[in-house]
């Protein structure tokens, strides 16, 4: 640990009193993020102000060949800010700044720690919010975000984090600052920052952010449908897909995830539904109208037995808390469970769920249902008690084969929560050798040594060419290089 | 080189670049074919011929032996409906898909494929509310630079899984590679469309912005002076709002769009350019006295220039403001004395990347920023 006591001392020097910590049990509070069950304890964690921090604190990596981890507000689902043992964590919690709300170019300007609620609450007062809404908006970072290419309940109508940035600040794995885009579109050259965004912290360190602001819609309309069966509510989803209708959310609850919200924030679904559903339709007045009516017609006939209309604000977000609060919901019904989120084609779904359903009886597992069922994205939420033998493994082995039927259906290992440390393992059965060789090209011209945010993502990493091969295969013995 | 003999055949005369000729043309037919094709001539110079209604645009290869040609590689690969999203092979062409009563919502000339048009980023009005390529294309099938097949997100629209190397594909002029199959997503098309047409100046289009109408495309054209928006929707909502922005603007509701409409502002001798600035400077670029034409509501705007001159003058005023102007063509005199890509932020950064994606420089070398 040599190189790493010359490098806190070089931090030391380069930061503020205060910003490098190497107390053990204050460096403990970073040991994991969202993803709790991995937990690693950093070598040490560094607090930057500026870029120029973050890129002092790179910089002093690269020259040690340290690597490094970057780190929002820690509520990643994967594992993709899970410290490394020998490496510094780079925190960027503390550039909260929002350096500009600018509404006659509808962007904001943002530092990485600032919240993703507080753009929109920035930008309201002029008309605008921020459209990405990750479940955890109210406590998770624009940086981290970045890193994830975060979706959120809305990207059905308004797109995935790579859809709303247009330009990055970058301290890249050498230390350098490098500006991409800005507020302008189509930059020339490569899209970097489509390459950037969703990497997971593998190819650097955002230190500022430029987002789009979307105009706030004049008109939502919410409604909470039950129905009877599952199959029911999902052939709801796609007659109103097939009506034409793209509506902002279409969100969906089985019987044992609304049993869960209930417990936890009595948010008064329909009882005896087996499935409810969540229709969001926002825009003009003049669209919204005549589209709500058309989409609680197709409710009613896909056998819903009971809609609710909400009224105000306050009622549309007693309907969205059952749903947003879903996740940790869970814990009132079960003592541990494992979140799942995993992609299939919207059309399957009702299929791919009975599958579901056999594979947790065949297993003797309980799986709650929460899922974003307008574009397929499932987070069945699979139950378990650790304390009785045998049962946490198989709830890894069922929550595993549901991956397996999202990959089987044409679908994806992860449609938002990454894949980080948790899903590197079935990354190779969603994209072949040289599949993965190709996206490791990208990480080779960024981070030739492999020190932003090692061993996350990609199971097995690529030798880069023109570089000495030691340094790489010394930082992950036993892992076959090629 | 009996391989090559029998997946080649001879330039002709029409085989030529920006005027550099090629010796050879192939016309590969599946990605398993093209992926043979660039794995047999390692050191040959490509450049990826599509449509070729772009394939003026951009400075010319520094050097080319072969043209592959997508216009076999065609053909809808899927059209899976119920989920909203396509398969197609590169070399087709995007005007002639029948997808029913759904869209790609890309503006495109005749004859452009969805390959030219992914690899140089080409949009058009609609981008205000659809988006462009990058943002449409959620799956991509590409042969590198040495011949292997990689593919990168999938058929699914919400994925994070790997790195999203259509992006990458996205607007690289065919620098990184050979784009075979795109996975897009799909749009309803819409039951009612209706065009308002007036002469309110740029100024108008924050006030447009501000309203609640939904906008699919706000474009301006200094030339006329018309400043015209697209509502689309339902019949009766899209009755109301462009009663709305008729009232704004002053303007007039038309079933048609103005002759001008997603129409490059150019005259082959002319010096053809991409502008693009942030949205509150838009109004002093249709200031600058230049013939501008193109997307007030989204500030990516096209310019007719006459000379190196006014060029320069366009760029300064485009980065003053935080933008950029790139050139896209021009006539032959002046094409070598421009900088057609202009300053490019991050170019050393490009510059890895390409030499990890095409060591060897052989796809469209000197075609792209920075001389990659």
């Amino acid at each position: 640990m040599a190189d790493i006591d010359a490098l806190t001392q070089r931090l030391r020097a380069e930061l503020g009193p205060g910003q490098v910590v190497t107390d053990r049990q204050e460096l403990r509070t970073y040991e994991c993020d969202g993803l709790a069950h991995y937990q690693v304890i950093p070598a040490l964690v560094a607090l930057p102000h500026t870029a120029a921090q973050v890129a002092a604190v790179v910089k002093a990596c690269a020259d040690a060949g340290v690597p490094f981890v970057a780190r929002g507000s820690g509520t990643g689902l994967s594992g993709g800010a899970l410290p490394h043992a020998e490496g510094v964590l780079i925190v960027t919690a503390q550039m909260r700044r929002i350096v500009e709300i600018a509404p006659a170019d509808e962007r904001a300007v943002v530092e990485p720690g600032v919240i993703n609620l507080q753009i929109t609450k920035a930008a309201t007062p002029d008309g605008y919010y921020y459209a990405p809404d990750p479940s955890s908006q109210q406590i998770c970072s624009i940086g981290g975000n970045v890193a994830e290419n975060s979706g959120g309940a809305h990207c059905l109508k308004y797109g995935f984090t790579t859809n709303h940035v247009t330009g990055l600040r970058i301290v890249t794995p050498d230390g350098e600052q490098v500006r991409l885009g800005g507020r302008a579109l189509d930059p020339p050259g490569y899209d970097l920052i489509g390459a950037f965004v969703g990497s997971e912290g593998t190819l650097g360190v955002a230190t500022e952010v430029t987002v789009k602001l979307t105009r706030l819609p004049e008109s939502v309309r919410t409604l909470l449908a039950a129905f009877p069966s599952i199959d029911q509510a999902g052939a709801a989803t796609s007659a109103i897909i097939a009506a034409g209708v793209v509506p902002a959310a279409i969100e969906m609850m089985d019987a044992l995830a609304i049993e869960a919200a209930e417990a936890a924030v009595a948010c008064g679904y329909p009882p005896g539904a087996a499935a409810v559903l969540i229709v969001e339709l926002d825009g003009p007045a003049a669209e919204v109208e005549a589209q709500f009516v058309q989409v609680t017609d197709l409710c009613r006939r896909a056998g819903a037995f009971e809609i609710r209309i909400a009224a105000d604000d306050a009622e549309r977000a007693l309907f969205w808390k059952g749903r947003k609060s879903a996740f940790a919901a869970v814990g009132r019904i079960s003592p541990d469970y494992i979140v799942q989120d995993g992609v299939i084609p919207r059309t399957a779904l009702p299929e791919v769920l009975r599958r579901i359903s056999d594979l947790a009886g065949e297993h003797g597992v309980r799986v709650a249902n929460v899922f974003h069922a307008g574009d397929g994205n499932l987070h069945p939420l699979v139950l378990f008690d650790a304390r009785v033998s045998g049962e946490a493994e198989r709830a890894e082995k069922v929550s595993g084969a549901i991956i397996d039927l999202c990959i089987e259906y044409g679908g994806s290992i992860t449609g938002e929560h990454g894949v980080g440390m948790d899903k590197a393992k079935y990354l190779p059965r969603m994209f072949g050798e040289d599949d993965l060789d190709t996206m490791q090209l990208v990480r080779c011209a960024f981070d030739p040594d492999h020190l932003a945010n090692p061993g996350k993502v990609f199971p097995t990493p690529r030798l880069c060419g023109e570089r000495p091969g030691g340094q790489v295969a010394a930082r992950f013995p036993g892992v076959e290089v090629y | 080189m009996a391989v090559l003999d029998e997946l080649t055949r001879p330039a002709g005369d029409d085989d030529h670049v920006g005027g550099v000729p090629a010796r050879l043309v192939a016309s590969p037919k599946s990605t398993e074919e093209a992926a043979a094709l660039i794995a047999a001539t390692p050191g040959l110079a490509v450049v990826v011929r599509g449509g070729g209604t772009k394939l003026h645009w951009g400075p010319p290869p520094r050097e080319l032996d072969l043209i592959i040609d997508t216009r076999r590689l065609t053909g809808m690969v899927e059209h899976a409906a119920g989920d909203l999203i396509t398969v197609l092979r590169a070399g087709t062409p995007l005007r002639e898909l029948n997808l029913g009563d759904q869209q790609l919502a890309i503006d495109s000339p005749a004859r452009a494929t969805v390959g030219g048009t992914v690899a140089t980023g080409a949009s058009g009005p609609r981008r205000l509310h659809y988006g462009t390529a990058r943002d449409l294309l959620i799956g991509i099938t590409v042969v590198r630079a040495d011949g292997k097949v990689a593919r990168s997100g999938g058929k699914v629209v919400k994925n994070v899984a790997g790195y999203d190397l259509g992006k990458l594909y996205t607007g690289s002029y065919g620098t990184l590679g050979l784009i075979t199959e795109c996975v897009f997503r799909l749009h309803p098309r819409p039951a009612a469309a209706r065009y308002v047409r007036s002469t309110a100046p740029a100024q108008a289009v924050s006030a447009i912005l501000a309203a609640q109408v939904a906008p699919t495309a706000i474009e301006i054209d200094s030339a006329t002076g018309e400043l015209a928006v697209l509502l689309e929707g339902t019949p009766a909502g899209v009755r109301d709002r462009s009663a709305l922005v008729e009232k704004l603007l002053a303007g007039e509701v038309s079933e048609e769009a103005p002759s001008w409409w997603g129409r490059d502002p150019w005259t082959p001798d002319q010096i053809g350019m991409k502008l693009s600035v942030p949205l509150s400077k838009v109004g002093s670029l249709l200031d600058s006295g230049s013939a501008v034409r193109g997307s007030a509501g989204t500030g990516v705007l096209y310019a007719a220039a006459r000379d190196i001159t006014e060029v320069e003058g366009l760029r300064a005023h485009c980065v003053r403001s935080g933008g950029h102007a790139v050139v896209l063509t021009a006539p032959a005199p002046v094409r070598e004395i421009l900088d057609m890509w202009g300053p490019t932020p991050g170019l050393a950064l490009m510059r890895r990347v390409k030499n990890q994606f095409d060591p060897e420089h052989r796809f469209a070398p000197g075609r792209f920023v920075g001389g990659i």
